[in-house]
């Protein structure tokens, strides 16, 4: 199963990741603060997640990556 | 090579380039320099070196930078109005510590101005070249044999202090024709090791680069290249002494100005009257070492110069009011004769013209 | 045996980027990294770095790096392609950087077919001073210097750059590409290592023109940019090969 990796420091709350998923799984937690005070992205059903890869590539930040078996 | 060949200065400029090893040339044509370029342009292709005409000098000076900062020898050739344009390119260059050579054969200013020779780019050169505070080695040339001497000395102390260099002609050493010997043919070397040249996987990055956002850091950086800048206004001050020793009355003068008052001074011996001359040879720095030892003697000072007066101030602030200083120019391209020097020395001696 | 999708590219390094929330210079730098990964180039790569929001960009890069003044990058990369000229050399510029006080620069190192790579941002806007109309600002667009949305009888018309450069002989590539969404993402990175392959091969000035998003200066969310440049940016701007020598001519 795929599973996603968001390094929290690096998210700037953008939602790029949460935009582009097909399956819409991603938002961002609002119960995170960041020391620059974004909200990171982070997963809601990993189950649901396809391993498509499109959070990463629309990340302008290199700050979420997906692991694939 | 021991022979002597008749060379114009400008072509004498860059053949003595290419002797130092230069194999890159970027320039734009300007009145009185344009030989600089067309004679490169014929020689660099030659020899497997590039020579690019820029469309502008604003271009030029960035290739400049470019092929500097990639670690090779290089230079660009232009007169007064062409450096104006430079001007932003140079503080660039001098706050990436990037060594190059930048020639600047003198006409009369400001604006368009003229296209006969001048020496009224002194402050630029040596005081206000460009934005922020920096130098660049300031070579005078009197002779077109000296223009190829310290063409080679421009390269390789800019290299030395990671610096941009500049040799200040005027149209008038541009143009004549004086017989040289050329110096024995360098090959160009690639020893840079701070250049940005790809690293080949065996280094981290270079980044040849002037912005330093940290107040901190820029401050560092402005305090070591003034240390760098200290010890060459230690130790590279350059001049010429021409029966100075005696001198009641001595004219200070660089460049054609300098050859014009020396046949004054000759004039002057003649009459009797104790004159002296020294020819600065570097601008920046300006050698105050050979002012300051005269002052003693001395009854004044005559600044000779092709403009409203510059260089007098550099030789006002060296002698501190210990004894007068006076000039004597002519500028728009007006060259001064011999005789009209003859009499600012006559009259500084208390005597009729 | 499981592996990671999303990898930062060896040739970006690791430093936060500094632009805002959803910029797509991101996107970008990330691209030009991963096309220098893949083509196993970064010893013999120069970047040269311009000014505007990515002025930074000399940080980034892992290869080695130039700073140039604000427009010069093409004299710049002029200057160290001819001293390297085996090396590969890309500028990275903005619009107000390529298409305003560097145009000449631009149009001359096409005409020369100077084998750099430019990969120009044109987000209709001046980023890093805050907002002011760049010479891509599209009619009527509001900026903080055309604070009654630009009017083209006062302040001129934007300028379509691909579309000008097309007409220079010298000029290998010039393809207009964007970042809004995957599939236009890898489209512009196959773009993006076209225009290093044909430099590699000599064959001439190569310029890929991304249209991007300033959710910042545009004042709206990253989201919000992304409809918004589809919907204004891409018909002024569309995307498309202007110029293409292709594989076998120079």
């Amino acid at each position: 199963m795929p599973k996603v990796i968001v390094d929290n420091d690096r998210c700037k709350g953008c939602e790029m990741c949460v935009i582009a998923c097909p399956k819409k799984i991603l938002s961002l937690d609002h119960s995170v603060t960041n020391s620059k005070g974004y909200h990171p992205a982070h997963v809601n059903d990993e189950s649901a997640c396809i391993g498509c890869g499109s959070c990463t590539i629309m990340c302008p930040d290199c700050a979420i990556k997906v692991e694939v078996d | 090579m021991s022979e002597k060949v008749l060379m114009k200065g400008n072509e004498a400029i860059a053949e003595a380039a290419i002797a130092a090893g230069c194999r890159h040339f970027f320039g734009y044509p300007i009145t009185p320099q344009t030989e600089v370029a067309a004679y490169m342009s014929k020689r660099m292709p030659k020899i497997g070196g590039v020579y690019l005409q820029a469309e502008s000098e604003v271009a030029s000076i960035n290739m400049v930078l470019g092929a500097g900062a990639a670690g090779v020898r290089v230079m660009t050739s232009t007169s007064s109005p062409g450096i104006s344009l430079m001007a932003e390119g140079i503080s660039y260059i001098a706050g990436s510590d990037v060594p190059c050579l930048i020639v600047n054969v003198e006409r009369g200013g400001p604006g368009l101005g003229g296209i006969q020779p001048s020496q009224s780019d002194y402050f630029q050169a040596t005081k206000a070249t460009g934005h922020g505070d920096f130098h660049m080695l300031v070579f005078a040339p009197s002779t077109v044999q000296e223009t190829v001497d310290l063409i080679s000395d421009a390269f390789d102390l800019g290299d030395k202090y990671r610096m941009p260099t500049m040799i200040l002609s005027d149209g008038l050493l541009g143009q004549m024709m004086e017989p040289v010997e050329l110096p024995e043919p360098k090959e160009p070397v690639d020893n840079k090791d701070w250049a940005a040249k790809g690293h080949q996987g065996k280094r981290t990055h270079n980044v040849v680069n002037s912005l330093y956002i940290e107040p901190k850091e820029l401050e560092d950086l402005n305090i070591a290249r003034f240390e760098r800048y200290k010890k060459i206004m230690e130790t590279e001050q350059r001049a010429e002494e021409y029966l100075v020793d005696d001198a009641d009355i001595i004219i200070v003068a660089f460049g054609a100005s300098s050859r014009i008052s020396h046949s004054a001074v000759d004039m002057a011996r003649k009459q009797g009257i104790k004159a002296g001359l020294i020819r600065p040879i570097t601008l920046w720095p300006f050698p105050e070492k050979y002012i300051r030892k005269h002052i003693g003697h001395a009854k004044a000072f005559l600044s000779v110069e092709m403009n409203m007066g510059q260089m007098v101030e550099d030789v006002k602030m060296v002698v501190a009011e210990k004894r007068p200083v006076h000039f004597f120019g002519r500028t728009g391209g007006v060259v001064p004769t011999p005789k009209e020097v003859l009499g600012q020395i006559v009259k500084l001696n208390g005597g009729d013209c | 045996m499981s592996k990671i999708i999303g990898e930062r590219p060896k040739a970006l390094l690791d430093i936060p980027l500094h632009y805002c929330p959803g910029c797509t210079h991101g996107i970008v730098h990330r691209l030009v990294a991963e096309v220098i990964d893949e083509l196993g180039i970064e010893g013999k790569t120069v970047g040269v770095a311009s000014v505007g929001c990515s002025v930074f960009t000399y940080n980034y890069f892992g290869c080695d790096m130039v700073q140039a003044p604000h427009g010069r990058a093409p004299a710049v990369a002029t200057g160290v392609k001819r001293a390297r000229p085996d090396d590969v050399v890309f500028t990275y510029q903005g619009d107000g950087d390529l298409a305003a006080i560097g145009m000449g620069e631009t149009v001359h190192a096409a005409a020369r077919g100077e084998n750099i790579v430019a990969i120009f941002i044109n987000n209709a806007i001046y980023g890093m001073t805050g907002g002011q109309m760049a010479p891509t600002t599209l009619p009527g667009m509001v900026t903080q210097t055309t604070p009654y949305g630009r009017d083209t009888s006062v302040a001129g018309n934007p300028i379509r750059v691909c579309e000008l450069l097309s007409s220079v002989n010298g000029v290998a590539l010039a393809e207009r590409v964007t970042v809004d969404c995957v599939k236009n993402v890898k489209a512009a990175k196959r773009a993006i290592k076209k225009a290093f392959e044909y430099q590699m091969a000599g064959k001439g000035y190569c310029i890929i023109e991304v249209v991007s998003t300033c959710p910042t200066n545009w004042g709206m969310s990253p989201g919000d940019s992304i409809q918004w440049l589809r919907d204004n940016m891409l018909p002024y701007y569309p995307q498309g090969v202007y110029k293409d020598v292709g594989e076998g001519e120079q």
